[in-house]
C-alpha cells in the first residue's frame, strides 16, 4: 500500500451545483500533500467524502486503503480531522475538547498534548465563547497533532493564526514529516506554507484536477520569463508556438516562453546573436495565479504531461 | 440616532426567519380564546346559570390560582377569566423570540459579521423589540377582531386584547435585559424564563391569599402578569394598567439598552468562569458528551415540572371542595376539560397536559442534534472514530429518556403535593407517577415525528415544533368546539389511558409505542445514509 489517499473520477453534485467534476488526487504514505485550489474549488467537499461524511455521485475513493463511506468508523481511529472553521462546545473547555476527541479517536499522547499546548501558547481552561478564531483553531489542532494517527487530514488549519503561530504549525508538520510514516493532506490558501511544507501538490479548479506533481515538476510546466538584448532583428520569434506576451523596442525583446517551447526559442535568439540574457522562473504566485485563473480548457492544451496519471488504486 | 442605523433592515431579516414561526404563535394564541366563546356560550346559556359558574368558580382557589380572579359572569368576562393563562404563554413566546434574535445571534457570530456592516451597536436589540412589539399588536388585532365577530362587546375585546399585548411586551423586555447579563443563550433564556415562572408564582399567591380577606395581598402587585388582570376585560376596560404596564416594559427596553453599552459584544455582564485544563475521566464517549450539552436543559425542565407538579397536585384537594359545593357542576367541568369535575379526572387530565409539555421538550432535544450539525460540531466529532448511530444516540437518549424524568419528576410532585393534603402521600404518589409516566408513548411518538424529519428533510427538522402545537391546540380547545373524532384521534395524547381515572390499558400504549419505533427507525435509516452536513 503506498497511496494514502487515492480518488479517481470524484462527483459530487448538490443540487444545481457541481461542487466535484471528476476530480483526482493521488497521496502517497508519508508525504505532505498540499491540496489547493480557489474559493469553491471542492476541497472541502473531496475531504469530507474522504471522511465518509457525504457520499460521491461517482467515481472512485479509496483512504489507507479501505473505502471512506463503508469503513468510516474504523478508519478514522488512525487519522485526524481539522475542520476550516472550528466551532466549539460554549461550555466545554478547550482542553476538555482536546481529551475527548482524543480519546473518542481512540488515544491521545499526553505527552506531545502538553507540549504542544506550550508550543501553540494556547490556554486549556477558556471555555469555547471566550476563544478567539485563531485560539480555537489551534484547539483543533493540538487534538489533531497530539493523536498518534497514520493521516492527517487538515483543511486550511492555520487560517486565523498569527505569524508566529504559523511557525509553530509549520515545525509541528515538519516533525512529522521527519517520522515518515504520517501522511498529511493540507488544504491551504497560503502559498509559502505550501511551499515550505508540501513534497506535492495538487492544484484544482471547479472541482477537477488541473495539476499535480511536485513544486519543482510544476515550476517546469509554467513559462519562464526571458529578458534578452541582441545583436540583430529577431524575425519571427512572434509566430513561434508557446512564445506569449512578446515585447520588442530598440534591440530588447522580452517574453513569456512556455517550457516546452524553451529550446526552439533559445536558438532562434542565439542565431539572432544574444548580447546579454535575463531568465526568471516563475515566482510561486505567477504559478497559482495561472492555474487560478485560466479557463481550465485553454489550459489543457498547453500543458501535455501534466496530470501524473491518477492511477486509481483499488 | 446613529445607534439605531439599520434597524429596519434587521427587523425585515427578522420576519423574513419567523414568518412561519411567529404567524403560527400568534394564531394559536389568539384562536384559543375565541374558541373558549362558542363552548362557554354553549355551556352556560343563561345569564341565571353563568351567574352559578360564576360565584363557584370565584371562590375556588385551584381556580383563582390557575385563572386569576373574577369579578363578573358575562359571557366576555368568563372567557377573558378562562384564559387567564394565555398571557404566560404571549409571554414564553416573547422571551424566547426575542433571545432567538438577540443572544443566540451573538453566540452564533452571525450578530458580528452584522455589525460590522452599516449597523448601529443598538439595531440588532431594537429590531428584535420592535418586531416582537409587532407581534404582540398583531396578536392583539386578530384576538379583538375574532371576539369581536363572536358577538362580543368591541371595548372589552381591544382591552383582552391588549392585555395579550402588553404582558409579551414586558417579558420581551426581560429577556432583553436577560441578554445583557450573560455569555450564552441558554442561560439568558433560563433567566427570563424564571423571572416569567417567578411572575406567574408571585400572582397566584396575591390572588389566593385575596380568596380569604378580599384584598390581594403585596406579592402579587409585584408580578406583571396581575397587572394585567387589573384592566379586566368586558368588565372594567381600565386602560391605565395597559399604559401602566407598557411604560415598564419601555423602561426595560431602555435599561437593556444602556446595559448593552457597558459590555462587549459576545460576552456577558457577569464574569465568565475558567473550565478545567483537562478532561475528566468520563468524559469519553458521545454519549458523555450529550450528557455535557443537554444536562442544563434537562434540569431547567424538571425544575420547572417539580414545581408545576406542586402547584397543581396542590389544587387537587380545591377541585374536591368544588364538586362537594356543586355536585350539579361536575359534569359542566368534565365537559370543559383542563379542571374535570372529579378530582381523579383533574389529576388525568392535569398529566395529560404535562406530557403535552414534555413533548416540546422532547422535540426540542432532538432540534439539539440538528443545531450540532448545522454548527459544524458535530463533523468534529464523526470525524473520530465515533459511527453516526452512536453520535445521534447520545441526543436520543435526551430526547426519549429525558421526557420520562421530567415525567416523572412532574408526577413524583404531584403525588406528594396532592398526598401530603389528602394524607395519603405514598398511595397518591404512585398513582400519579404511573399516571405521568404513561404518556412517554405519545411524547415518544412526536419525538419520533422529529427524528424522521431530521433523517429524511433535515432542512425542515423545525416543523417537528408544528406536532406538538398540534396535540396542544386539538388537547385544549378540539373536545370544546366540538371537532370529529377522527381529527382528535391523530394526536397520540386522545389514546393514552386517562391515568388515574380510567383503567390502565396495554394496547394503545404498545401501539403507540410501535409507531414511536418505527417513526425513530426511519429517521435512523436515512441519517445513517445522508449527507453530513446538509446547511
Ligand atoms: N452541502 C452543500 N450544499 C450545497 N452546496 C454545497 C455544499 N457544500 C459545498 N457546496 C458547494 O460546492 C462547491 C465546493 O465547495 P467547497 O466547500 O468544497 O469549496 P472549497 O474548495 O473548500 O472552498 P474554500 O476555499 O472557500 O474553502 C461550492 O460551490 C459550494 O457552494
Ligand atoms: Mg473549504
Amino acid at each position: 500500500m503506498t497511496d494514502a489517499i487515492s480518488v479517481a473520477g470524484l462527483v459530487k453534485t448538490f443540487g444545481p451545483t457541481k461542487a466535484l467534476d471528476g476530480l483526482d488526487l493521488v497521496v502517497r504514505t508519508g508525504e505532505v500533500h498540499g491540496f489547493l485550489g480557489p474559493n469553491g474549488a471542492g476541497k472541502s467537499t473531496t475531504i469530507r467524502i474522504l471522511l465518509g461524511m457525504m457520499r460521491a455521485d461517482a467515481g472512485v475513493a479509496r483512504l489507507l486503503g479501505g473505502d471512506p463511506w463503508a469503513d468510516a468508523t474504523a478508519l478514522h481511529r488512525r487519522l485526524a480531522y481539522v475542520p476550516g472553521d472550528v466551532v466549539l462546545w460554549p461550555g466545554l473547555s478547550g482542553g476538555e475538547v482536546i481529551d475527548l476527541l482524543g480519546r473518542m479517536r481512540g488515544g491521545l499522547n499526553k505527552r506531545r498534548r502538553t507540549e504542544l499546548l506550550e508550543r501553540f501558547d494556547l490556554d486549556p481552561r477558556k471555555k469555547g465563547r471566550a476563544y478567539s478564531k485563531g485560539n480555537r483553531q489551534k484547539v483543533a489542532l493540538v487534538a489533531a497533532l497530539a493523536s498518534d494517527v497514520e493521516l492527517l487530514l487538515l483543511d486550511e488549519p492555520t487560517s486565523g493564526l498569527d505569524p508566529l503561530m504559523e511557525e509553530a504549525f509549520r515545525e509541528a508538520v515538519r516533525e512529522e514529516q521527519r517520522r515518515g510514516d504520517r501522511t498529511v493532506l493540507l488544504s491551504s490558501h497560503i502559498l509559502s506554507e505550501v511551499e515550505a511544507l508540501c513534497d506535492r501538490v495538487t492544484i484544482i479548479r471547479d472541482g477537477r484536477t488541473v495539476e499535480t506533481g511536485t513544486l519543482t515538476e510544476l515550476r517546469h510546466l509554467t513559462r519562464t520569463t526571458i529578458e534578452a538584448e541582441l545583436a540583430g532583428p529577431a524575425d519571427g520569434l512572434a509566430a513561434m508556438p508557446g512564445v506569449h506576451d512578446l515585447l520588442v523596442r530598440d534591440g530588447r525583446v522580452r517574453f513569456d516562453i512556455d517550457a516546452a517551447a524553451l529550446d526552439p526559442a533559445l536558438r532562434h535568439l542565439t542565431a539572432a546573436g544574444v548580447r546579454s540574457l535575463v531568465s526568471r522562473p516563475p515566482t510561486l504566485e505567477e504559478l497559482f495565479l495561472r492555474h487560478y485563473s485560466s479557463t481550465p480548457a485553454a489550459h489543457d492544451s498547453s500543458q501535455p504531461a501534466a496530470q501524473d496519471a491518477p492511477e486509481a488504486t483499488r | 440616532m446613529t445607534a439605531l442605523t439599520g434597524t429596519w433592515g434587521l427587523v425585515r431579516l427578522i420576519l423574513r426567519r419567523d414568518r412561519v414561526l411567529t404567524p403560527l404563535w400568534v394564531l394559536v394564541l389568539g384562536l384559543v380564546p375565541i374558541s373558549y366563546v362558542a363552548s362557554i356560550d354553549g355551556l352556560f346559556p343563561s345569564a341565571a346559570a353563568r351567574q352559578q359558574y360564576a360565584d363557584l368558580s370565584a371562590h375556588n382557589a385551584g381556580f383563582v390560582a390557575l385563572y386569576g380572579r373574577l369579578h363578573g359572569s358575562s359571557l366576555g368576562e368568563l372567557v377573558a377569566w378562562r384564559g387567564g393563562f394565555i398571557p404566560v404563554m404571549a409571554g414564553l413566546f416573547c422571551i424566547l423570540t426575542v433571545i432567538r434574535h438577540t443572544r443566540a445571534e451573538e453566540d452564533s457570530g452571525r450578530r458580528e459579521l452584522l455589525g460590522s456592516a452599516v449597523v448601529g451597536r443598538h439595531a440588532p436589540l431594537a429590531a428584535a423589540l420592535v418586531s416582537v412589539f409587532a407581534a404582540g399588536l398583531v396578536l392583539c388585532a386578530v384576538l379583538a377582531l375574532g371576539m369581536i365577530g363572536q358577538g362580543l362587546p368591541a371595548a372589552g375585546s381591544w382591552a383582552f386584547g391588549a392585555e395579550l399585548a402588553v404582558t409579551g411586551w414586558v417579558f420581551a423586555a426581560v429577556a432583553a435585559m436577560a441578554a445583557q447579563l450573560t455569555a450564552g443563550a441558554g442561560s439568558a433564556r433560563a433567566i427570563a424564563i424564571g423571572a416569567l415562572a417567578a411572575a406567574y408564582v408571585l400572582r397566584i399567591v396575591g390572588d389566593v391569599g385575596a380568596l380569604d380577606d378580599g384584598t390581594p395581598s403585596w406579592a402579587g402587585r409585584l408580578s406583571p402578569l396581575e397587572w394585567v388582570t387589573w384592566i379586566r376585560p368586558y368588565g372594567e376596560d381600565a386602560w391605565w394598567p395597559v399604559a401602566l404596564t407598557a411604560g415598564v416594559a419601555v423602561a426595560l427596553a431602555l435599561g437593556a439598552a444602556a446595559l448593552s453599552t457597558r459590555r462587549d459584544l459576545g460576552a456577558g455582564l457577569l464574569p465568565p468562569r475558567l473550565g478545567r485544563p483537562a478532561a475528566g475521566p468520563a468524559l469519553r464517549s458521545p454519549l458523555a458528551l450529550a450528557w455535557r450539552l443537554h444536562r442544563g436543559l434537562l434540569a431547567g425542565w424538571a425544575a420547572g415540572f417539580a414545581v408545576l407538579g406542586v402547584v397543581l397536585g396542590y389544587l387537587a384537594a380545591s377541585v374536591a371542595d368544588l364538586v362537594r359545593d356543586a355536585p350539579q357542576m361536575a359534569d359542566v367541568f368534565a365537559r370543559l376539560g383542563g379542571a374535570a369535575g372529579l378530582v381523579d379526572d383533574y389529576l388525568a387530565a392535569t398529566t395529560n397536559l404535562f406530557g403535552l409539555i414534555a413533548s416540546a421538550y422532547a422535540v426540542q432535544a432532538t432540534l439539539r442534534a440538528r443545531a450540532e450539525e448545522t454548527s459544524g460540531r458535530a463533523e468534529a466529532v464523526l470525524g473520530t472514530a465515533v459511527g453516526r448511530l452512536r453520535w445521534l444516540g447520545g441526543h436520543l437518549a435526551f430526547s426519549l429518556l429525558g421526557p420520562a424524568a421530567v415525567l416523572a419528576a412532574a408526577g413524583l410532585a404531584m403525588g406528594l403535593a396532592h398526598g401530603l393534603n389528602t394524607g395519603e402521600a405514598a398511595r397518591q404518589t404512585s398513582r400519579l407517577l404511573a399516571a405521568a409516566l404513561v404518556q412517554l408513548p405519545a411524547v415518544w411518538v412526536l419525538a419520533g415525528v422529529t427524528v424522521a424529519l431530521y433523517g429524511l428533510l433535515p432542512r425542515l427538522t423545525a416543523l417537528g415544533w408544528g406536532a406538538p402545537v398540534f396535540c396542544l391546540l386539538i388537547g385544549m380547545v378540539g373536545a370544546a368546539i366540538g371537532l370529529d373524532q377522527w381529527v382528535l384521534d391523530v394526536s397520540p395524547f386522545t389514546h393514552v389511558p386517562r391515568l388515574p381515572a380510567d383503567r390502565f390499558g396495554v394496547v394503545p400504549l404498545a401501539s403507540l409505542s410501535a409507531i414511536a419505533a418505527a417513526l425513530t427507525a426511519a429517521g435512523l435509516a436515512a441519517f445513517r445514509r445522508r449527507d453530513l452536513p446538509i446547511p
